[in-house]
Formats: C-alpha cells, structure tokens, sequence
C-alpha cells in the first residue's frame, strides 16, 4: 500500500533520517516506534507531505506521491493526526469533525456562494456522517462547543474523529494515546481496533508498548534516524538489536 | 417535541434566511420612515463600505491574510467606472462588470507573488500597492482629473429609469449590499468556507485536511478585490465624482478597523463594522479632526483585548464561559 525507499532527511546538515525503507501492508495496522527523537514523526511529516524528504521516495497505491503538496497527499486518501494537536480552536467540535471531509465538500468557491440544492444536500450527508463519528468517539453531547474549551482527552479524540471521517485509505497516527489516562488509552485502543477490523490500513506511531504489542501486526524500530528492525511484535520483541537500543533505554527513564 | 419547541427548533434552523428575509424587509421600508436626504446618504454609504468589508473579512477572517491596501481595488473600481463610462463613452453596466474582472485580474497578478508572503509583509505590499494607485491617481492629470479628481459620472439606469436619488440609490446599494451578503453566507456555512476557517486557524493542519492553502488565498484575495471594485463602481455613480482622498491608504486602514470592529470571521460583524465606523463621526463631531487617531485607538485596544475583533471577540468569550460551566456541571 504505502512504500518508502531510502527516506533521507537532514535538517541544515543533521541528519534525522538515514535510508529508511519499509512497506505498510493494505488492510493492517503497522507501528513505528523508536526511542524519543528517533525521527518519528519526521517520517510521518515526510509522508504526507508537510515536510519533503531530501532523498528517497514514497509512494502509495502504485504511485509516486514524493514531492507533492500536502493537500494533494491527502486527496489521494491519506489522512493523519499531530504529535502535538492540531484542532481549529474556534471552531466547534462538529465543524472540527467536518473539516475532515474537506475534499469531499467540493472546491469551487462560485458553487459554495450560490449554495444550490445539491449542495445544500451533500451538506446535510456531511454533517450526518460528522455526526456518526462524534457518536462513536461519545463526543455527542458535545457537539456545539468551541474545540478550545475540551479537556486534552477529549481533543485528541475530535483530532482522531476529524482524520477518520472522511474514510482514508490510510491513517498515519502521530501518538494518539501520549497523555490521555488509562482508561481513556483503553477507550482509545478499542476504537483502533474497530479501525482495523473494518479494514483501514493505519501507521501508528506509540510509545505505549502494551498498546503496540496487542493491535500491531507489524512493527518498525526507528533509533537515531535508522531503520533497525522490522517484523511481527514477538520478533521485534526478541531481537536483541532493538532490546539494546530501544527497550532497554525505555526501562531505564520508565 | 412539542409545539413550542418545533418552532423554536425551525427557528433555529432557519435563522440565517430568516435574518437576511429581516433585514430586507427592513431595508425595503426604511426610506418610508426616513425621508432625510443626509441620513439616506449615510445608510448608502454604510452599504457600500460593507461591500467591500464583507470582501475584506473573507481575506482577514477566513483566509487569516491582512491586505492595508483594499482602497486601491476600491478606487480602482471607482475611476475604472468614470474613465469608461465618461472619457470612453461605454455603457456603465458591462462597464462596471468589465472593471470587476479586470480588478480582479490586476488583483491576481498582485496576490500570487504577495502572498507567499505573510504577516508584516503583506501588509507592506499591500500597503505599497495602495501607495502605488495613490501617487497615480494624483499625479496622471490628463486621465485621472488629478487632485481636483473626476466629475460629471452619470448615474446608473435601467432604460429610462435613472438611479439619481437618495432613494433610488438606497434600493440599488442595498440590493447589491445584501447580495454580496448573501453570497458570503453561503460560501462560509460550506464545505469550501470552512476550509478557509482551517486555513486561517492553522495552515499545516489544513493542508493535510486537503486545503491547498495557497490557492485559497489567491482566490479569496481576487474575490475580495472583485468586490472593492463593483462598491467603487457604485461609489462613483452613485456620487458622480470621485478624487483621490477617498481612496488613500488611510481608507484602506478604515476599512481593516471596520473588520475588525465586527470581528474575523464574521459576516454579519462586517455589517455592523461598516456601518459603526461609517456612523462614529456622525455621533462625534469633536473628533473630526482626530478622526485618524480615534480610529487607530480603537484599532490598537481591540487587537489589545480581543484580538478576534470586538463583536466575535465578545461572543466567543460568552461561548466559551458557557461551554465551560457545561463542562463543570457534566463533571460534577
Ligand atoms: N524542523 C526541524 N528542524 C530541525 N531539526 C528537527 C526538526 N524537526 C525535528 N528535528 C530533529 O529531528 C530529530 C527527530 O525528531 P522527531 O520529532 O521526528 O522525533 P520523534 O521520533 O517523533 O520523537 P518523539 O518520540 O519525541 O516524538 C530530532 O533530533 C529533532 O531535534
Ligand atoms: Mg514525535
């Protein structure tokens, strides 16, 4: 589905990404973990376009997507969530969801402005739908407040609500579970695993290992910009490279 | 549901048509009850700045930019209309619509290089543009009338029906005005509207949304110079004399305040920012002289305070209060 070859990626000289090279199979859910400044969510900058590799090249569904803009990436069907949320905190929390659905609520500004029935239809499906994802992140009731005004629990759902909605072929997660309790993770994990089961191809980047190890059916190790492991999660989890770099070091700071 | 709630619910439902239906009705009857030329005068002049406000807060609210230079596609409008229809001879209907479209041109060829530039700098480009119109205006005697600016504009007509008076003034600026509302409403309750919301909340996030940010940009920016122009067309007819003070960068800054003032974002602020700003020298006759101060004052306490702009500004605060306290209750 999603193929990367030899992503490089320096920052004035600073290497943050040194050939990397994986494949994200259709239909399942791979993760990307590393150690914290491993170049993660560089990756996933690099991928959908926000930031543009230095060498190296992605590409999706058969075809080439390096060197695109950003908003071309993601009418190819490739939507994500932010490390650090990225919400419109004057917007409610319906219009937040529906922004998701960007692509689908048409371009032209003169159609907008006249506003014909089968705008106004296509709306109304719109907002339905908005509606539906709201429900399933049991964000209902709070459908009308301004985004601003939720706990940080909450945001990171209408963030994961808002990269749904609008059914991408693929979801590049940026932790979505970083700071929420352990009940919310949970809440969260199930909502993955919904994802999965109906069939959404995601990238999930994570530092929850309980988390990684149950819904993951593939995982790449990422440590200082290098792709040093990937396979199923007890491979990974066996493989004496990633317990010296990465595990080991997690137990020391946990 | 019952009765009371249904229509309530309707109500809500309905509440941009019914406002707009409000206001129409309102606007059809005012020249009953008010005969005075002045005040007719005045309400003329609050539709025509909203025209371009209403352009205006597109830019500034929804596309997040700042233009200090909208009274060049204002002015440009406006001596667009007097050079065709006086100097060319041309018909001022197709004349104002051709000045439309060529504003929107120039407007073009300006916003793709100016707005890959932000913040400060637009401002300055923008700004310079309007210096540009300016000096030209002033100084291109032979087309221009120069200081002493360009008379003897004909009015609008349909067939023999000449649009010479206030009261005839009032319909014709006013169907324009509410039209250009209208428009506005529509474009921002859609899916393109809010993906110009996105854009001016975080550029990044919309991007990844499929916002191409910087085509949205120039086109708000030509939407916007398009509708500085058709206001400055009706400007020049409607008054049949233009000169250059009308259009000099401190209209452009009035025209900031008046969005401001209504707050970004908000279609219906742009109304009232137009017609406060339009109104406040009427109500302060001893700051006529300060008149630039007092602007920059409320300018400068507005972004100080409530940097959404005053009316937007109040109403979120009163948002957010309430959702928070919703927020306490569920929680308790
Ligand atoms: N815009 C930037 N300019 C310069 N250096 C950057 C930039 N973005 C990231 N880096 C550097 O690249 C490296 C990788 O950062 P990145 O954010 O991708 O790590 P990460 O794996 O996501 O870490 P975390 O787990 O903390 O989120 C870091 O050393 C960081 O300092
Ligand atoms: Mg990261």
């Amino acid at each position: 589905m999603l193929q990367l070859e030899k992503i490089s990626k320096r920052f004035g000289g600073l290497p943050a990404l040194e050939d990397v090279s994986f494949h994200v199979p259709r239909g399942q859910v791979t993760a990307l973990i590393g150690p914290n400044g491993a170049g993660k969510s560089t990756l996933i900058n690099c991928i959908s376009g926000v930031l543009q590799p230095t060498e190296g090249q992605v590409s999706f569904a058969g075809r080439q997507i390096t060197g695109q803009p950003a908003h071309q990436i993601a009418r190819f069907g490739i939507a994500r969530t932010f490390q650090n949320l990225k919400l419109f905190p004057r917007l409610t929390v319906l219009d937040n969801v529906l922004t998701g659905m960007t692509c689908e609520g048409g371009r032209s500004m003169c159609m907008a402005m006249l506003r014909l029935p089968y705008l106004r239809h296509r709306e109304r499906r719109l907002r339905l739908r908005a509606m539906e994802a709201l429900d399933r992140f049991d964000l209902t009731e709070k459908a009308n407040w301004p985004a601003e005004v939720l706990a940080y629990g909450d945001k990171k759902r209408v963030e994961l609500a808002r990269a749904t909605v609008g059914n991408p072929q693929l979801i590049l997660l940026d932790e979505p579970v970083a700071g929420l309790n352990a009940e919310e993770t949970s809440a969260v994990g199930d909502q993955l695993r919904r994802l999965r089961l109906a069939g959404y191809t995601l990238l999930l980047v994570e530092h929850d290992m309980d988390l990684v190890m149950e819904i993951a059916d593939k995982v790449v190790v990422l440590d200082s910009g290098r792709c040093i492991a990937t396979g199923t999660p007890d491979e990974v989890r066996r493989n004496p490279l990633v317990l010296e770099a990465y595990l080991g070091r997690m137990d020391a700071t946990a | 549901m019952n009765g009371r709630q249904k229509i309530l619910y309707f109500l809500y439902l309905h509440r941009t048509g019914l406002a707009v239906t409000a206001l129409s009705l309102t606007l059809l009857v005012y020249p009953l009850f008010q005969d005075n030329p002045y005040n007719l005068g005045l309400s003329n002049l609050i539709a025509i700045h909203a025209i371009v406000v209403l352009g205006l807060n597109l830019f500034v609210g929804y596309a997040g930019q700042i233009s200090l230079g909208h009274a060049a596609f204002f002015g440009l409008g406006a001596y667009g209309s007097a050079i065709g229809c006086v100097t060319l001879g041309l018909p001022p209907w197709p004349t104002m619509l051709a000045v439309a479209l060529l504003v929107a041109l120039v407007a073009l060829l300006i916003g793709v290089p100016a707005l890959r530039l932000s913040g400060h700098y637009l401002a300055m480009a923008t700004l310079g543009c309007n210096i540009v119109v300016h000096t030209v205006m002033l100084q291109w005697d032979e087309v221009t009338g120069g200081p002493s600016g360009f008379s003897g504009i004909p009015p609008l007509a349909f067939g023999s029906f000449a649009f010479d008076d206030e009261v005839s003034f009032h319909y014709l600026v006013w169907s324009f005005a509410l039209i250009s509302l209208l428009l506005c409403l529509n474009l921002v309750r859609s899916g393109v509207g809010r993906g110009l919301a996105a854009l001016a909340g975080d550029e990044t996030a919309a991007e990844a949304l499929g916002v191409d940010t910087r085509r949205a940009k120039v086109k708000v920016f030509v939407l916007s110079a398009a509708m500085a122009s058709l206001a400055g067309s009706l400007f020049a007819h409607c008054y049949g004399f233009v000169s250059p003070d009308s259009f000099g960068i401190f209209t452009s800054a009035d025209m900031v305040i008046m969005v401001v003032i209504g707050g970004m974002g908000s279609v219906w602020g742009s109304l009232f920012g137009a017609g406060f700003i339009t109104l406040l020298p009427e109500w302060m006759d001893v700051f006529e002289a300060y008149k630039d101060f007092v602007h920059g004052g409320i300018l400068v306490l507005v972004l100080m305070f409530l940097p959404q702009g005053l009316i937007t500004g109040l109403l979120e605060q009163i948002k957010i209060k309430v959702a928070l306290r919703r927020r306490k209750d569920a929680a308790a």
